[in-house]
């Protein structure tokens, strides 16, 4: 039922999911659309394992993939309350207002 | 099943695509879960059910949600669309495709370097996986445990709603 | 006793060590004490040590204290030695007796100066510094007394440094006496490559042993010695300087700009007189510069309205009688004169201090007047002072040295009636411009009205060194008048006599009183011109050509101006066209990079999330294309 699938394909439409997530990153200046390129990228890397997993055959791939999830999901919990501190304090979700450094 | 897999992945850039473009939050939203959904055919395409089910379950299901939420509670509508219209134009564009083509390029590259072979046609079995994560991966689910556990306080904390000022300094 | 004459130059330097590491924690009179006391201990050993001298000198007239070797490298050993004569005896006792009594008149003078410690501690520097110039056995000793007191001139001249006039008026002592400096320093060199020591009396002797009479290395190191004599002693054409260094407070002038520093050119000369001797050229030189300059300074202090540049004139004038007779070969003559022009003048300085202070710093002599009632005791012994210095007869110290130096250049084989006339024309000028100071300072109506009146402190210098302005001059008695040649007798184990002309006493008798009759002319035409008959000057004054003369002194002759116009602004114009040359440009270029690279870093420090993730991008871009491909 699955065929041969060449492992590079896989990867390769792992790379694009990354390079589109780090564009809509460094383009984008909402938070929650930073918040969600991060989860884009999060998820190609997944991606990645997973193909891993299936060409060896090998569950260690999937136990990796739910590692990154439940990073994903804590990291996601935590930032977005940090965004809601963020728009309770500047009034706005640009991230770049917050560009005061320190000294 | 090999169809799936790429339709299934042509799917999923397009729809990434979408997301980052779009300047309404909740369409770029809709997309993204999109995006995910076709990922999910994908792990399925490749023999990892389990994964495919808990990528729906947990991933567009319970994240995507927490999105929403704080869309809804933020009030982002019409003006968050003009707003980000205003801040985007294509020349911003310029740079970071420039940079993400370039990087892709070079990954490109190393993938074709090797030659790695083709995916096995085995579908790792939810019992599979069980073994594994009770055998020589207790830690890992220890570990993840505490790591939501984390995630869950420090959420908690960051997101109270501070009502009066002595507990906006203490906190 | 003789073992113990370290201490004559030893103690103004404790003082001054003591001063500066400590100074600002003593009370008002102990520094007084240190600072006076040190000389005055200096004084009373240079007392006796002449008492002994007098009365059972050494063997051979000279005694020499080796200290320890100063440097010992490929044959060139000069010690630190002190080297005690005559001649260096009477120069010690001038410059300890003098320099007490006038730190005595700074306790007082100073007392309301907040830097008290400061101008004692340089003030005794200055003294033990000319102490190790007049002892010196070796001429780099003498060089580092030079150079000693001439940076101790520069601290006293500049000592209000918050006032940044004074500060000029001491660069431009410092710089001038620089160009004297330097000229002897290759003097020296000369003098040590080809004689081969710089201990004096050895230098001397294979001088006369190897240089014929008039050879060229004999006049090219005499002249060089002379130019520094000249720039210290404020001569031609180095004179400009001390007109300026009335800047200090006064009694810096009295000390070091009258009695000692001044006439440390004097005592060069007379210490190198063999090198000297070996080089007549440079002799007449040395008398021709003499008589010019006291002419030139005479007319120029006729014409001063600061009491104190009068009196800075009326030192060059003077200085300029000591090398007149130093260049007609009369060594004796000079010394004496040194040392009673030491006491007068110093005299006269302190006074001037005292109606500077009564009169609340008014310098200007036409702002003063009729001070004769208020202030007795500074009138009379500035009176004295002034006698002396115009050369009043028979009862003045300053007639019996002037008297020696013009009837020995009158007779000396060098010399000729040219130099005593030109002695004597200076006499009448003196006479006429000392008794111009007096009556205007003194008589007349007054303008400025004094404060409380001078101290004891200040008396008791002053009426002591009135009495020395006075009795000074019986040491040397002319012929004509009693011959008692004790002074030059003294000296004569270490100056040779003047080589004179045995004249008859009556020629001697007739060239007295023809000086005589020209130095009471002065003073009485001083006297109506300035007391009685006002509107002479005033008429002669409104005449072009006279006005012209009178700028023309008043400014010491134009040479400010001519040197100004000669090396400094050709020196200035250089520096600026040169101000942007290759070296400065690098340096620039240097700045000028950092500040651009410090520009571009600053500029990466944005604080937005966007730009720092595209740095993350970038870098792990470039890594990776390092890892692929190198």
């Amino acid at each position: 039922m699955i065929g041969a699938i060449p492992m590079t394909h896989g990867l390769i439409a792992a790379a694009v999911l990354f390079a589109l997530g780090l564009v809509g990153l460094l383009v984008r200046r909402n938070i929650i659309y930073m918040l969600m390129c991060i989860e884009i990228m999060l998820n190609a890397a997944g991606l990645a394992f997973i193909v891993a997993a299936s060409r060896w055959g090998q569950p260690d791939g999937q136990i990796m993939f739910m590692v990154i999830l439940s990073t994903a999901a804590a990291e996601v919990a935590v930032g977005l309350a940090l965004v809601l501190r963020f728009y309770s304090r500047f009034k706005t979700l640009d991230a770049d207002i917050a560009n005061d450094m320190r000294g | 099943m090999n169809a799936v897999f790429y339709i299934a992945s042509a799917v999923a850039i397009i729809s990434t695509l979408m997301v980052i473009t779009r300047m309404q939050p909740v369409h770029s939203l809709l997309y993204l879960i999109v995006s995910l959904l076709a990922v999910s055919l994908m792990f399925f395409a490749l023999g990892a059910p389990f994964i495919a089910a808990l990528e729906v379950i947990v991933y567009a299901g319970a994240i995507m949600v927490l999105f929403v939420f704080v869309i809804m509670m933020l009030n982002l509508g019409r003006e968050a669309a003009e707003q980000e219209r205003r801040w985007i134009d294509i020349s911003m564009w310029k740079g970071p495709v420039i940079l993400a083509l370039v990087l892709l390029a070079l990954m490109i590259h190393v993938l074709y370097g090797g030659n790695p072979g083709a995916v096995s046609g085995r579908v790792v079995s939810p019992k599979e996986m069980s073994i594994a994560l009770f055998g020589p991966y207790l830690m890992v689910v220890e570990l993840a445990s505490i790591l939501l556990l984390a995630g869950l306080v420090g959420a908690y904390h960051l997101a109270r709603r501070d009502t009066d000022d002595k507990e906006q300094k203490r906190s | 006793m003789f073992g113990l004459f370290w201490l004559v130059p030893a103690m103004p330097f404790a003082g001054f060590a003591i001063l500066a590491l400590m100074g600002s924690r003593l009370s008002r009179n102990a520094i007084a004490s240190v600072g006076a006391g040190t000389v005055g201990i200096s004084a009373v050993i240079s007392l006796g040590l002449g008492l002994r001298f007098l009365l059972s000198p050494p063997s051979g007239h000279t005694y020499t204290l080796s200290l320890w070797t100063w440097i010992d490298v490929a044959g060139f050993t000069p010690h630190f030695a002190l080297y005690l004569d005559a001649l260096s005896m009477v120069m010690t006792l001038i410059v300890t007796v003098v320099g007490f009594l006038i730190h005595v008149y700074s306790i007082e003078y100073m007392r309301d100066d907040p830097a008290y410690s400061r101008f004692f501690a340089y003030m005794n520097l200055f003294v033990g510094s000319m102490l190790m110039l007049v002892l010196a056995d070796n001429l780099l000793l003498l060089y580092l007394g030079w150079e000693g007191v001439g940076l101790c001139s520069y601290l006293l001249i500049g000592f209000w440094y918050s006032n940044p006039a004074n500060g000029r008026a001491a660069v431009k002592a410092f710089v001038v006496t620089r160009v004297g400096d330097t000229a002897m320093a290759l003097g020296l060199f000369l003098l040590f490559t080809k004689l081969g020591t710089l201990d004096i009396q050895e230098m001397m002797q294979r001088a006369s042993e190897q240089w014929p009479v008039g050879s060229g290395i004999a006049v090219l190191a005499a002249a060089l010695l002379l130019g520094g004599a000249v720039g210290k002693s404020a001569q031609l054409p180095l004179q400009v300087w001390l007109p300026d260094a009335m800047a200090g407070p006064t009694p810096v002038s009295a000390l070091i700009h009258a009695a000692t520093m001044v006439t440390a050119g004097v005592y060069l000369i007379a210490r190198m007189h063999t090198v000297f001797e070996l080089a007549p050229p440079v002799l007449m030189l040395v008398a021709v510069v003499g008589a010019v300059t006291l002419l030139l300074a005479g007319f120029a202090a006729l014409t001063q309205r600061d009491i104190k540049r009068v009196l800075a004139y009326s030192t060059i004038s003077q200085i300029g009688y000591m090398f007149l007779a130093l260049g007609v070969g009369a060594y004796s003559a000079a010394i004496f004169h040194l040392f009673t022009h030491a006491f007068f003048k110093a005299l006269l300085f302190m006074g001037a201090g005292a109606i500077i202070l009564a009169l609340h710093h008014e310098q200007d002599m036409f702002k003063m007047g009729g001070l004769r009632k208020q202030m007795p005791v500074v009138f009379w012994t500035f009176l004295i002072g002034a006698m002396s210095l115009a050369a009043l007869p028979l009862v003045t110290a300053g007639f019996y040295s002037k008297d020696m130096i013009l009837y020995e250049a009158w007779s000396s084989h060098i010399g000729g009636p040219v130099f005593w006339l030109a002695g004597c024309a200076g006499a009448i000028i003196t006479g006429l411009y000392t008794f111009r100071m007096v009556i205007l300072t003194f008589f007349g109506e007054q303008k400025t009205a004094p404060g409380h009146g001078p101290g004891l402190c200040i008396k008791i210098p002053l009426i002591v060194l009135a009495l020395f302005s006075t009795i000074a001059g019986f040491l040397e008695i002319p012929r004509s008048l009693g011959n008692v040649p004790l002074f030059s007798d003294f000296l004569e184990a270490a100056l040779p006599h003047a080589p004179l002309i045995e004249g008859s006493v009556f020629i001697e008798a007739l060239l007295q009183v023809i000086a005589i009759c020209g130095v009471l002319a002065g003073v009485a035409a001083a006297i109506i011109l300035f007391a009685r008959r006002r509107e002479y000057i005033r008429n002669l004054l409104a005449k072009p050509w006279a006005a012209y003369l009178h700028e023309l002194w008043f400014a010491g002759w134009g040479f400010d101006a001519l040197y100004h116009a000669l090396f400094v602004q050709p020196y200035v114009y250089i520096a600026q066209v040169n101000k942007d040359d290759f070296t400065d440009s690098f340096y620039n270029e240097l700045a000028r990079l950092t500040a651009a690279f410090h520009r571009a870093l600053s500029a990466t420090q944005t604080g937005r999330l966007r730009w720092y993730m595209m740095g993350i991008a970038a870098g792990a871009a470039i890594t990776l294309a390092i890892v692929v491909f190198l």
